[in-house]
C-alpha cells in the first residue's frame, strides 16, 4: 500500500502554500526526517521532511505551483517491495485555490470566493473618496502594511520600525518583508522579547522627536506593555500642559487567529477604545490596512493600529496613488442598503458583508458600516445610517461586556433614539475565554447566521 | 538555607576603596553647588509648608537631604543633553535651570505651573531644559530614558541621556529590559540610582536580595560604581568620568548614589520605619549642604556673612516664587479638554 504525502499546514492560519521545489526525483529512497522539498507559506519557507521510510513513486505537484491547499496530496512513497503505484490510488490532480487565506480555518470558503469575486465592484461604488478613473492594484492586507511603512520610511527620517523579529526574520507574520534590506539596521530593528522594555523605549524616543513604530507580534504580549501605552504615551501631553508630543505607533495582529487558544485570541480594541489622547484604528481590507497606516506614521498623536492575522493574506483593490493617505476618524460604508445597518470593525466586516449577501437574497437590503477608526467613532456616518434604516446590528469579533459595540449601542440610545424602531442588537464572542477545540472554537466566535438572525430580529422578521 | 545576615541599626556610609574620589571644585564652583543646593532645600521646605497650609495637594514627595546628587550630576551635563527621574523630581527641575515659579505654580494647581497645572508634582516636564519628567509610575522613566538617549544616538548626536530613579524602582523588571537593550545598542545613558535606603517605608535590606545596586547591570556587562551621594565633591567626580565614558560612545554607565531623605516618603508619612536617632545621625554627619558649607568656611572660601547673603538670596527667590504660585490664577474650564490630543484642540 502506497503513502500519500499531502501538503502539511505549517501554521495556525495556513490554508494554502506553494512548492517551491522538490529536492527528491522519482525513484529515490527516503529515510524519515530527510528532506523532500521547499514550502513557501504566508509566512515562510519551510522544509517538507519525510516522515516515513519508502522510495518515491509519483511527485502529483510541479514546482512552483502555487495555491496548493493544506491536504491536497502532492507526493507518492512506494513502500518495501512495490515498484509503482496503482493507478487507483493516484489521487486526482490538486486544483489551486481560487484566493488565498479565505476562509476562517475553512469553515466558510464558498462564501468566501463569492465575496472575494465582487469586493472591487464594491469598492467603486462605496469609497467616495476615491475618485472613480483612479487605477487601482490588487494586494494583500500584508503588503499593504509593509508598502505603507516603506513608503512613509522613505519620505520622513525619523520613522523606525521596532519589534521582535521585525528585520532579519522579515517580521514574524512577513509583514516586514524587505525593510531591512531597504532602510538597513538603524531603521529596522530587532528587539529583545521584553515588551515592556521596549514600547517604554519607542516612547521614550518619541518624547524625543523620532516617529517610531512599535511591532508587537501579537497584541495578546502588548499587555506586557500596556502601562507605558497608556500611562506614558496617551497622558503625557495633557500632563505635561502640550509639551510633549508622543508620535508613536503601536501595531501588531489582534483579535482570534485559528486554533492558538484564549492566551492568543483576544480583541483588545475597546481596551485602547477607552482611553483618551489614544487614536485607536482597526482596517479591514488592503485600502484601509494602506491609508490608515500611513494616517497614523504621520499622525502626532500615538495610534493603537490593530491588525487581524486571518486576514493578512486577504486581497483586495487598493487606489494606486503615489500617497494614498485615508482620514482618521472616517468610516467607510462598505454595501449600501436602506433596511438595517450593521455595523463592524477588523474581520467582523467581512462576517457582516457575508451576511448582508445573504440577506439580500431573503430581500433584507442590508448598509454595512466598516468602522475603520475606534477612537475617534465616527458617529455621524452611524447616525447618518441608522436615519435611513432605523435598525442597527453592531458586529464584532470579541466578547461582549464593555465592548465597542456596547459603545455604539448606548450612543446609538443616547443620540438616535428617535430613529431608532428596534431595540439596537450585538452580536459578539462567546463570553468565554477562547477554547483550543474546533468545534467549540467556531462556537465561540461570531458566525454569518448569529448576524443574519440579529438583523432579522430587529427589522421583525423570522 | 542560609539565613541571611540582618544588618539593622546605624547604616554604614558608603565604603569601597579607602577614600572617595573626591571632586577638586574651585571656589566659585563650591560656591555654585551651595547655592544650588540651598535653593532646593529652601523650595522643599516652602513646597512641605504650603501642602500642610492646603495649597498643594495629592502627593507631595520631597528631596530634602538627597540635593548633592542633583546638583553635582548636572554640573557635568552639556547643552543638549536629556535628564528624565521618577516622582520626586522637584530637586532635578531646579538643577536643570527650571524657573522655581513655574514649579512651584505647578504645585498648587495653577495655569502658569510647568504642566499648566494638569500634571502636578509627579508629572512636570520641559523640553527647553531637556527634563522629560517627572514620571508617577515607579521605574516606567527608565525603559524612557534608555530612548530618549536612543534617539540622541539615532540622529548621531553627542548628548547622553542621565535616567534617574530609586532603590524602589531597580528592582522593577523594565529596569532589567532597558539595561539589556542599552549594553545591546550602547546607548548613550547614564543610570543614577538614588538609593536613599527607604521605598517608601521598605528598608533596602527588607525588599532587595543583593543590596549592592551599583553591580545591578553586571549581567548586562554594565559597569557599576557606588557613590557617597550625600557628598558633591563625590558625586560631581563619579558623574564626571562616568558621563565621560558614555558619551565617549562606550555605552551604558550605572552610578549608585548612597543618599538619604530627611523627610518622610511622602507629606502623609510618618517615617515610623526608622529611628529617630538614624536620621539625626545622617543630618548631623552627612548633611550635603552642611558638608559644602564647612568646606568653604574651613578654607575661608566664604565667610558666614557671605552665606548668610546667599541665604537670603535665596530665601527671597523662594518667596517669590510661592507667592507667585499663590497668586496666580488656576486653570480657565476650558482647559479641560485642551492637551489631549495633538491637533485637533481637544
Amino acid at each position: 500500500m502506497s503513502i500519500t504525502i499531502t501538503m502539511p499546514a505549517l501554521s495556525p492560519t495556513m490554508t494554502e502554500g506553494t512548492l517551491l521545489k522538490w529536492l527528491v526525483e522519482v525513484g529515490d529512497k527516503v529515510e524519515p526526517g530527510d528532506i523532500l522539498g521547499e514550502i513557501e507559506t504566508d509566512k515562510a519557507t519551510i522544509e517538507l521532511e519525510a516522515a516515513d521510510q519508502g522510495t518515491v513513486g509519483r511527485l502529483l505537484v510541479a514546482e512552483g505551483t502555487e495555491g496548493i491547499a493544506v491536504n491536497t496530496p502532492i507526493a507518492i512513497l512506494l513502500e518495501e517491495g512495490e515498484d509503482e503505484v496503482p493507478e487507483e490510488e493516484i489521487p486526482a490532480a490538486p486544483s489551486p485555490q481560487p484566493s488565498p487565506a479565505e476562509g476562517r480555518g475553512g469553515q466558510t470558503p464558498a462564501v468566501s470566493e463569492q465575496l472575494s469575486a465582487e469586493k472591487p465592484k464594491e469598492l467603486e461604488k462605496a469609497a467616495p473618496q476615491i475618485p472613480p478613473d483612479v487605477k487601482t492594484k490588487l494586494m494583500t492586507v500584508r503588503e499593504a502594511l509593509r508598502d505603507a511603512m516603506a513608503e512613509e520610511m522613505r519620505r520622513d527620517q525619523r520613522v523606525f520600525l521596532m519589534g521582535e523579529e521585525v528585520a532579519e526574520y522579515q517580521g514574524a507574520y512577513k509583514v516586514s518583508q524587505g525593510l531591512l534590506d531597504e532602510f538597513g539596521s538603524a531603521r529596522v530593528i530587532d528587539t529583545p522579547i521584553t515588551e515592556y522594555g521596549f514600547a517604554g523605549l519607542g516612547v521614550g524616543a518619541a518624547f524625543a522627536g523620532l516617529k517610531p513604530i512599535v511591532e508587537f507580534m501579537t497584541f495578546n504580549f502588548a499587555m506586557q506593555a500596556v502601562d507605558h501605552i497608556i500611562n506614558s504615551a496617551a497622558k503625557t501631553r495633557y500632563m505635561s500642559g502640550g509639551q510633549i508630543e508622543c508620535s508613536v505607533v503601536f501595531r501588531g495582529p489582534n483579535g482570534a487567529a485559528s486554533r492558538v487558544a484564549a492566551q492568543h485570541s483576544q480583541n483588545y480594541a475597546s481596551w485602547y477604545a477607552h482611553i483618551p489622547g489614544l487614536k485607536v484604528i482597526a482596517p479591514y481590507d488592503a485600502a484601509d490596512a494602506k491609508g490608515l497606516l500611513k494616517a497614523a506614521i504621520r499622525d502626532p498623536n500615538p495610534v493603537v493600529f490593530l491588525e487581524n492575522e486571518l486576514l493578512y493574506g486577504e486581497k483586495s483593490e487598493v487606489p494606486d496613488l503615489e500617497d494614498y493617505v485615508l482620514p482618521i476618524g472616517k468610516a467607510r460604508i462598505m454595501r449600501e442598503g436602506g433596511d438595517v445597518t450593521l455595523i463592524a470593525y477588523s474581520i467582523a466586516v467581512k462576517v457582516a458583508l457575508e451576511a448582508a449577501e445573504a440577506l439580500a437574497g431573503e430581500g433584507i437590503e442590508a448598509e454595512v458600516i466598516n468602522l475603520r477608526t475606534l477612537r475617534p467613532l465616527d458617529m455621524e456616518t452611524i447616525k447618518a445610517s441608522v436615519v435611513k434604516t432605523n435598525r442597527a446590528v453592531v458586529v464584532e469579533e470579541g466578547w461582549p461586556q464593555c465592548s465597542v459595540g456596547s459603545e455604539v449601542s448606548a450612543r446609538l440610545m443616547e443620540e438616535a433614539f428617535d430613529d431608532l424602531d428596534a431595540p439596537v442588537e450585538r452580536v459578539s464572542n462567546a463570553d468565554v475565554p477562547m477554547p483550543y477545540a474546533a468545534n467549540l472554537e467556531k462556537l465561540a466566535l461570531i458566525s454569518t447566521e448569529d448576524v443574519i438572525r440579529a438583523a432579522k430580529k430587529v427589522c421583525y422578521r423570522s | 538555607m542560609a539565613t541571611r545576615p540582618q544588618h539593622r541599626g546605624r547604616p554604614k556610609p558608603a565604603r569601597k576603596g579607602a577614600a572617595p574620589e573626591l571632586y577638586k571644585a574651585s571656589k566659585a564652583q563650591l560656591i555654585k553647588f551651595y547655592r544650588e543646593m540651598l535653593t532646593i532645600r529652601r523650595f522643599e521646605e516652602k513646597a512641605g509648608q504650603m501642602y500642610g497650609q492646603g495649597e498643594i495637594g495629592g502627593f507631595c514627595h520631597l528631596y530634602i537631604g538627597q540635593e548633592a546628587v542633583v546638583v553635582g550630576v548636572q554640573d557635568c551635563l552639556l547643552e543638549g543633553d536629556s535628564i528624565i527621574t521618577g516622582y520626586r523630581d522637584h530637586g532635578h527641575m531646579l538643577a536643570a535651570g527650571i524657573d522655581a515659579g513655574a514649579v512651584m505654580a505647578e504645585l498648587t494647581g495653577r495655569a502658569s505651573g510647568i504642566s499648566s497645572g494638569k500634571g502636578g508634582s509627579m508629572h512636570m516636564f520641559s523640553t527647553e531644559n531637556g527634563f522629560y519628567g517627572g514620571h508617577g509610575i515607579v521605574a516606567a522613566q527608565v525603559p524612557i530614558g534608555t530612548g530618549i538617549a536612543f534617539a540622541h544616538r539615532y540622529r548621531r548626536q553627542d548628548n547622553i541621556c542621565v535616567t534617574y530613579f530609586g532603590d524602589g524602582a531597580a528592582n522593577q523588571g523594565q529596569v532589567f529590559e532597558a539595561f539589556n537593550m542599552a549594553r545591546l545598542w550602547d546607548l548613550p545613558v547614564l543610570y543614577v540610582v538614588e538609593n536613599n535606603r527607604y521605598a517608601m517605608g521598605t528598608s533596602v535590606l527588607r525588599s532587595t536580595g543583593s543590596r549592592e545596586l551599583w553591580k545591578r547591570g553586571d549581567s548586562f556587562k554594565i559597569p557599576g560604581k557606588q557613590v557617597d551621594g550625600m557628598n558633591v565633591l563625590a558625586v560631581r567626580a563619579a558623574a564626571g568620568a562616568a558621563i565621560d565614558q558614555v558619551r565617549s560612545g562606550k555605552g551604558p554607565y550605572l552610578l549608585e548614589m548612597q543618599t538619604y531623605r530627611f523627610r518622610g516618603h511622602s507629606m502623609s508619612d510618618p517615617a515610623l520605619y526608622r529611628s529617630k536617632e538614624e536620621v539625626q545621625h545622617m543630618k548631623a554627619e552627612h548633611d550635603p549642604i552642611g558638608q559644602v558649607k564647612k568646606l568653604l568656611l574651613d578654607n575661608k572660601m566664604a565667610s558666614e556673612d557671605d552665606l548668610k547673603e546667599i541665604g537670603r538670596e535665596v530665601k527671597a527667590e523662594i518667596t517669590r516664587a510661592a507667592e507667585f504660585a499663590i497668586a496666580s490664577p488656576e486653570p480657565e474650564a476650558g482647559e479641560l479638554f485642551t492637551d489631549v490630543l495633538a491637533g485637533a484642540g481637544s
